[in-house]
Order: C-alpha cells, then sequence, then structure tokens
C-alpha cells in the first residue's frame, strides 16, 4: 500500500476542501468539511480500492491520515 | 372485560415467518406463536434457528422449521414445496447496507436487491402461484422507512430495495385481493436488532441518532411484531395494500 495514494483517494472524499491540506498528519476530523457522510464514503473508499473493511471505531479511533492508513494496511 | 373476546388472537392460523433467526423476524415467530399461532420458521443460520423454534409457545403443536438460503433457488423451492397451507406469513428476511449511492455500484445494488427484493418478491409468487395462502390469508412484508418516508444519506441502496418491495405489495394487493389475501407491509424506522451494530455507524453515532426519535429512542423488535400480530389476524381483515409506519414518530 501506498501512502501517497491513500491520500489521493482520502481527499477525493471531499469537495471543498483544498488539496494542499491533505498530508499524513492530517488530523482529518478537524476540517470544516468532516462530516458523518464524509466518514461513510472514507469506510466505502477503502472497500473499494482496498478490499478491507473498516468500521466507524477505526474512523473514531483514528486522528491523522497515517493512523486510518496503519489500521488498513494492517488488515490488507 | 370479556376474556373470550379477542379479535387480535392467532388461534388456530399457521404462519409462516422468514428471517426466524435473528431480530424481527425472531421476535415476530415468538410473538405469533404467544398468540396462538402455530408457526413455520425458516432461516439460514441453522443453530440460531433452532434457538427460535425452542422459544416457539409450546401449548400450540405442530411448529415447523426449515433452514433455507432464500436467495438461493432450490432451497426456495425445496422450501416451498415443504410448506403446509399458511393463513399468515411475515416475510423478514433482509438485509442492510450503509453506503453513499456514488459508492452503490451495480454489484452493491444486486446484493441488496437480491435478499431485500427479489427473494420475498419470489417466495410470494410461489406461495400464491402453488395455492399455499387459504383464502382470507394475510402476507406481511417487513419493509422501511427508508425509500419511502425517509430519505437519510447512506440509505440508497437499501432504500431503494424496500422501496421496490413496497411498490408490489400495493399490486400484490390489488391481484390478490380476487383469493381475498390481503398483502401489507410494515415500515419500521431504526429498529434495534443485530443488524444494526455491524459496525459502520459507531455506538455514540447511534445513541445519538436515537435521540432525534420524536418517542425518545430506537425500536425494539417487539414494536414491530406486534404490528404484524394485527395486520396478520382478522382484526385487519379489511385492510389490504397498506404500509403500516411503526418509527416512533421520526417520519413526521
Amino acid at each position: 500500500m501506498d501512502i501517497h495514494e491513500f491520500i489521493e483517494n482520502f481527499a477525493a472524499q471531499f469537495d471543498d476542501t483544498d488539496a494542499a491540506l491533505f498530508t499524513a498528519e492530517t488530523n482529518f476530523k478537524q476540517l470544516d468539511e468532516w462530516s458523518s457522510l464524509t466518514a461513510l464514503s472514507i469506510i466505502a473508499m477503502v472497500d473499494d480500492e482496498y478490499d478491507v473493511i473498516i468500521k466507524g471505531n477505526d474512523i473514531l479511533s483514528s486522528d491523522t491520515i497515517q493512523d486510518l492508513f496503519n489500521i488498513v494496511e494492517k488488515q490488507q | 372485560m370479556d376474556t373470550t373476546y379477542n379479535p387480535f388472537s392467532l388461534m388456530g392460523k399457521t404462519v409462516l415467518v422468514t428471517g426466524a433467526s435473528s431480530g424481527i423476524g425472531r421476535e415476530t415467530a415468538i410473538t405469533c406463536s404467544r398468540m396462538g399461532a402455530r408457526v413455520v420458521v425458516t432461516a439460514r443460520d441453522q443453530e440460531r434457528l433452532q434457538d427460535c423454534f425452542n422459544q416457539l409457545n409450546a401449548d400450540v403443536e405442530g411448529h415447523l422449521q426449515f433452514s433455507a438460503d432464500l436467495t438461493n433457488e432450490d432451497d426456495v423451492k425445496q422450501l416451498v414445496s415443504s410448506l403446509p397451507s399458511l393463513d399468515g406469513a411475515v416475510l423478514c428476511a433482509g438485509n442492510s447496507t450503509t453506503l453513499p449511492l456514488q459508492f452503490g455500484s451495480r454489484e452493491k445494488f444486486d446484493e441488496m436487491f437480491d435478499i431485500n427484493f427479489f427473494a420475498p418478491v419470489e417466495l410470494l409468487r410461489l406461495m400464491y402461484k402453488k395455492k399455499l395462502l387459504v383464502k382470507g390469508a394475510s402476507v406481511v412484508l417487513i419493509a422501511s422507512i427508508g425509500g419511502t418516508h425517509s430519505f437519510m444519506p447512506g440509505n440508497g441502496v437499501y432504500g431503494a430495495s424496500k422501496a421496490a418491495l413496497n411498490s408490489v405489495m400495493k399490486y400484490a394487493a390489488r391481484e390478490y385481493a380476487s383469493r381475498r389475501v390481503r398483502v401489507n407491509s410494515i415500515c419500521p424506522g431504526m429498529v434495534d436488532t443485530p443488524l444494526i451494530h455491524r459496525g459502520t455507524i459507531t455506538e455514540e453515532q447511534l445513541a445519538e441518532d436515537a435521540k432525534r426519535y420524536p418517542l425518545g429512542r430506537y425500536g425494539r423488535p417487539e414494536d414491530v411484531a406486534n404490528g404484524a400480530v394485527y395486520l396478520l389476524s382478522d382484526a385487519a381483515s379489511w385492510l389490504t395494500g397498506h404500509d403500516l409506519v411503526i418509527d416512533g414518530g421520526f417520519s413526521i
């Protein structure tokens, strides 16, 4: 798994947030655009792109995109 | 009070309940048996089906159980050929998914429609065609407020399958009335069953969501089971083609 590609896929679930704001260290739940629907999109994206089923709690327990990446990578 | 008067009784009726191994189906099967019905239960998971079967009111004789996967054509054929004549059927077997529409591929829709739409519609068709539903029988389809009364983000794939089911319910009500068979549905709001605790939505989000229900909580399986008893009973003899919303006031 490639973190850069993951960040790109992650960022694609947003519409109004500047792409430059997405790095491995981004605290994604602090973003203005973050919502419960974005969370559902992230879960669906991970299923689609990585064939991994993550749960709402995985999002809840992740602060940064890197945190979530690590969870997905471990399950792959 | 006249204790012998009970138009809601299911005494003397034989009722099929699908999806009886868990949640709404399990509760409906047990409640129907307690209301006097002889119950025929079916589900995929044999062990959990047996567990439900063991909970059926033993004062009524002749309960039956058949394990079957209703998305499997051979299983359905086998089930239909084993069924006795029915005074009622509550088709509860189903699944749910929470998925934004942009991820709702044909594959995801097919998965949902197979179990939530095609499975109950095919079973209903065969039960009617093979005249297993006696004159005056009552069929209850478990649909949802999703897709007809409520359109929450992430529920589109699920809601569409339930809306399609509600639509067929109304057509069947019109067509089957010639044999005096009634067809209705129940549209529950969120009901606290294992189905909603699969983790896509966190427990915190569920607790927060439950607060949005005017009656202050999510539904319990018995809330739906009791509605099914009414629709199955002679108290509802003049009711057909109706989608009974049981949702704690959510869709008001």
